[in-house]
């Protein structure tokens, strides 16, 4: 197994760590047990001669002293466990997003640039990377352990993955959620290579629908699926004069927060931007009829990404 | 073994099979259990043990995905529901209670009947789900897969587990009342066994519990066959909410599974190190606050599912916190056998084996319930090798443990003493050879529920299913000498191993009413005063 000990992550060898703490903190406890019911069943069996002494009746001190001891051991692991973990899900703010879709029984994978790839990841090392994932039908489960990283990749969600990887090589990946019949066959590899490397092959790698840029494949659809109808060319925004309708500007929209009709207040991320293409009625901004038409079943979940990408693409006010 | 005349042991008092089933008589309802659980042991075991062959090459020996698949759901949905959570309640629980409070039967003997009869039935329609071909969905059923995906019989499946929960309700229920209202004179309940205690806490835990779970896979099923949503994020559901849904029940459920075995180990133990229990209300409240704080943990399955950083956090202190009161037993236990006069009978083999077990199963349950080790471990054959530690080896040994320490109860009959210990320590050693691997597999990286699994997997693989073969041996063992000493063995007297109890009072089977004479009780339990006392008297 190509650099599975140790991890090929910071944050896996910090797990790696933890694990062993635990393995010896294990080992004390079971040859204390062990240790102690061995010696009994020696020193105590029925037929030896050993003086038993007097029999005492007073346990409180034991008690009290051995739960202390065990609940101090517990509080120091959770502490461990629980900042590692805080780390291991809270991705750098400069991390490559790679766009993934589980799908009974493959991983779909789109970088940036257009590039896609089926139950493979290529990716360059001594970056963060994070995995922006999404399902198609049931829930699935990414999972490195070469890394020491999983999440659950869940339909009508985007969860999040990040990870940093130190050394090239190609390293297992598997769906470790139950997904039906062919889960055990939904793995793939992550190729790691140096930044040059991945250069060369993200210039190679055109996908099948050839080498186009997500935004700039989510702009066509922008206008094939008609979005451009209501929300004007580039996503400027409709109004009875220009489009024929009140429709809201999605030039600048990602990363604002935007007031509903409910009255809360939402920032503009992936998932909101998919609910309003999905799910429409569930997310009326304020201040506009509520006519937008649900594009679910007719926007596969790989486009929905594609349409994200293009809308985080427009600057406030651009023109493309 | 002198019974008066007016006394004929409940094992004679009718003889035709209507007077077994038709008996409101907790012990003969007891050993209807006996056999129905055995069977359903035997037929999880037998999904297993196929599994266990796919497992032998990483090609999948089976040759299809979806029979492994469907042995492995009908492996968990048989060992959970209708082995692991009513063993010891309905079995030895049914037989021991009226016996150990001094009463003369359940506080409702009907109703104890009515349950077998739905547990019967839930079996039925689960062994007609498995027929009709199968279910394919792993027993914690995660939707959208099984709401509108799997094409098993899940409707089946689900129908059979919301009976078996009327089932357990019914029980649970039953348990309650009789401990609060049918306890001897002189009973307080600090004079209780702790067997008896734990019952009780395993009993509100299915009170609470069960109709959750109900709920839940009411709302699958009508998902299921009417597309409503309330699971599946296309039709408007949460996938999230039916993995709470289902661990709120099933999480305190694992403690209805070990709680009991808790309470059968805190009677062998005392009983053959010949000394009283350390730590008797200690134990107690123990057994109280898991089935408490059993209630707030459901969340630590859920770790990597998509729940926020801060109920990780929470859901990680509280499993801590749950683990320790299991942590004050295993040292009570051993505190125990400090300046005892130690027997190895069979039972007490089973015990011990069950503390070594138990405890290595507890240990790695500080890996799963630290978040960030979590994350590695969850999903892979890590997880199956912390629960089969706890629940096969921990459960499955108690369960074992109090068969043999009172069949001569029950049956009136000893078994082969030598037989019990060669048993005791093959299901010992190939427990060890089947699951220990398990958890360096799962260290690797190798996910669960895989059919077929990459190469560098297959040496622990085929250990573990070498394993296998020695534990089937090991549990075909007991099922062959204990049925031979029901024809052939020695008969028991009142009290073969010296223990203290009331059920040891009455003469071995005991006569249909229990006590000729409500006994009195007047001293707390556990009282071995003379430590040389001889054991098969
Ligand atoms: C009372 C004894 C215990 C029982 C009966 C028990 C049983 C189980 C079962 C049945 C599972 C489900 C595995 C699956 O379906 O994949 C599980 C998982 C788990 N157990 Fe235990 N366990 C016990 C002790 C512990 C202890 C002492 C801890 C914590 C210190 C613990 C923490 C966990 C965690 C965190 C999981 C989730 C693991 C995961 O999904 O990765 N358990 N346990
Ligand atoms: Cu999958």
């Amino acid at each position: 197994m190509n650099g599975y000990w140790p991890s090929a992550t910071v944050e896996g060898r910090e797990v790696d760590f933890l694990l062993l703490a635990l393995l010896l903190v294990s080992y004390a406890v079971l040859a204390l047990v062990f240790g102690l019911i061995l010696l009994y069943m020696v020193r105590y069996r029925a037929g030896s001669g050993v003086s038993r002494g007097a029999r005492s009746r007073k346990t409180w001190r034991f008690e009290i002293s051995w739960t202390a001891a065990t609940l101090a051991i517990f509080f120091g692991l959770f502490i461990w466990g629980g900042d590692l973990y805080v780390r291991l899900f809270q991705p750098p703010a400069d991390a490559l997003q790679i766009y993934v879709v589980g799908k009974q029984w493959m991983w779909k994978v789109e970088h940036q640039g257009g590039q896609r790839e089926i139950n493979a990841l290529h990716i360059p090392i001594n970056r963060p990377i994070q995995l922006v994932m999404t399902s198609e039908d049931v829930i699935h489960d990414f999972a490195v352990p070469a890394f020491r990283i999983k999440h659950d990749v869940l339909p009508g969600r985007y969860e999040t993955l990040w990870f940093q990887v130190d050394t090239t090589g190609v390293f297992q990946l598997f769906c470790t959620q139950l997904c039906g019949v062919g889960h055990y066959s939904m793995t793939g590899e992550i190729v790691a290579m140096s930044q040059p490397d991945f250069e060369k092959w993200l210039a190679n790698g055109a996908g099948p629908e050839g080498h186009e840029d997500m935004a700039a494949a989510g702009k066509e659809l922008f206008t094939a699926h008609g979005c451009s109808g209501c929300h004007g060319e580039g996503g400027v925004g409709g109004s009875p004069e220009t489009t024929g309708v009140q429709a809201p500007a999605l030039s600048g929209l990602y990363g604002r927060s935007v007031k509903l009709q409910t009255g809360a207040t939402v920032t503009a991320d992936d998932k909101f931007i998919r609910d309003c293409i999905l799910t429409p009625d569930k997310t009326p901004v304020a201040g506009y009829p509520q006519i937008m038409p649900s594009f679910s079943g007719q926007i596969s979940e790989e486009k929905v990404l594609r349409l994200i990408a293009y809308i985080k693409s427009l600057k406030s006010g651009s023109r493309t | 073994m002198t019974h008066s005349a007016a006394q004929i042991s409940y094992l004679e008092d009718g003889h035709t099979l209507r007077n077994w089933l038709l008996t409101t008589d907790h012990k003969r309802i007891a050993i209807l259990y006996v056999v129905a659980i055995t069977f359903f042991f035997f037929a999880g075991g037998f999904a297993a043990f196929l599994m266990r062959y796919n497992l032998i090459s990483s090609h999948g020996l089976l040759g299809s995905a979806e029979t492994y698949n469907r042995l492995f759901s009908m492996h968990g949905i048989l060992m959970v529901w209708f082995f692991l959570v009513p063993a010891v309640p309905v079995t030895l629980g049914n037989f021991l209670t009226p016996l150990m409070l001094g009463a003369r039967d359940l506080a409702f003997p009907r109703l104890n009947l009515l349950s077998w009869y739905l547990f019967m039935a839930a079996g039925f329609v689960a062994l007609y789900a498995v027929v009709a071909g199968g279910v394919d969905t792993g027993w914690t059923f995660y939707t959208p897969l099984t709401s509108l995906y799997s094409k098993g019989h899940v409707v089946a499946a689900i129908v059979a587990i919301f009976i078996a929960g009327f089932s357990s309700i019914a029980t649970g229920l039953n348990f309650i009342v009789t401990i609060h209202k049918l306890r001897a004179p002189g009973m307080g309940w600090y004079r209780m066994p702790v067997f008896l205690w734990s019952l009780y806490a395993t009993s509100v835990i299915l009170v609470l519990a069960t109709p959750v779970l109900a709920m839940t896979l009411l709302l699958l099923a009508f998902e299921r066959i009417f597309g409503i949503g309330v699971f599946d994020p296309a039709i408007g559901g949460d996938p999230l909410l039916f993995q709470h849904l289902f661990w709120f029940y099933s999480h305190p459920a694992v403690y209805v599974m070990i709680l009991p075995g808790f309470g059968v180990i805190s009677e062998i133990v005392p009983a053959f190190s010949r000394k009283e229990l350390f730590g008797y209300k200690f134990i107690v409240w123990a057994s109280i606050a898991i089935a408490v704080i059993g209630f707030l943990v459901w969340g630590h399955h859920m770790f990597v599912a998509g729940t926020s950083l801060f109920s990780a956090i929470v859901f990680s202190l509280l499993s801590y916190m749950v683990a320790a009161p299991s942590a004050i037993k295993v040292f009570n236990w051993i505190g125990t056998m400090h300046k005892g006069y130690i027997h190895f009978d069979s039972p007490m083999l089973y015990a011990i084996g069950f503390i070594g077990l138990f405890t290595t199963g507890g240990l790695t349950g500080l890996f799963v319930a630290a978040l960030a080790a979590d994350v590695h471990l969850t999903q892979t054959y890590f997880v199956v090798a912390h629960f089969h530690y706890v629940m096969v080896g921990g459960m499955v040994s108690a369960y074992f443990a109090g068969l043999h320490f009172w069949w001569p109860k029950i049956t009136g009959r000893l078994y082969p003493e030598m037989w019990g210990r060669a048993a005791a320590i093959t299901i010992f050693v190939g427990f060890n050879l089947t699951f220990f691997p398990q958890f360096v597999l799962g260290y690797l990286g190798m996910p669960k529920r895989y059919f077929a699994y990459p190469q560098q997997f297959e040496a622990l693989n085929l250990l573990s299913s070498a394993g296998a073969v020695v534990l089937a041996i090991g549990y075909l063992l007991p099922l062959g000498y204990l049925t031979w000493s029901l024809l052939y063995g020695e008969r028991a007297s009142a009290n073969p191993w010296g223990a203290t109890g009331l059920e040891w009072t009455t003469p071995s089977p005991p006569p249909t009413e229990n006590f000729a004479v409500t006994p009195i009780v007047t001293q707390a339990p556990y009282q071995y005063e003379q430590p040389e006392a001889v054991i098969h008297e």
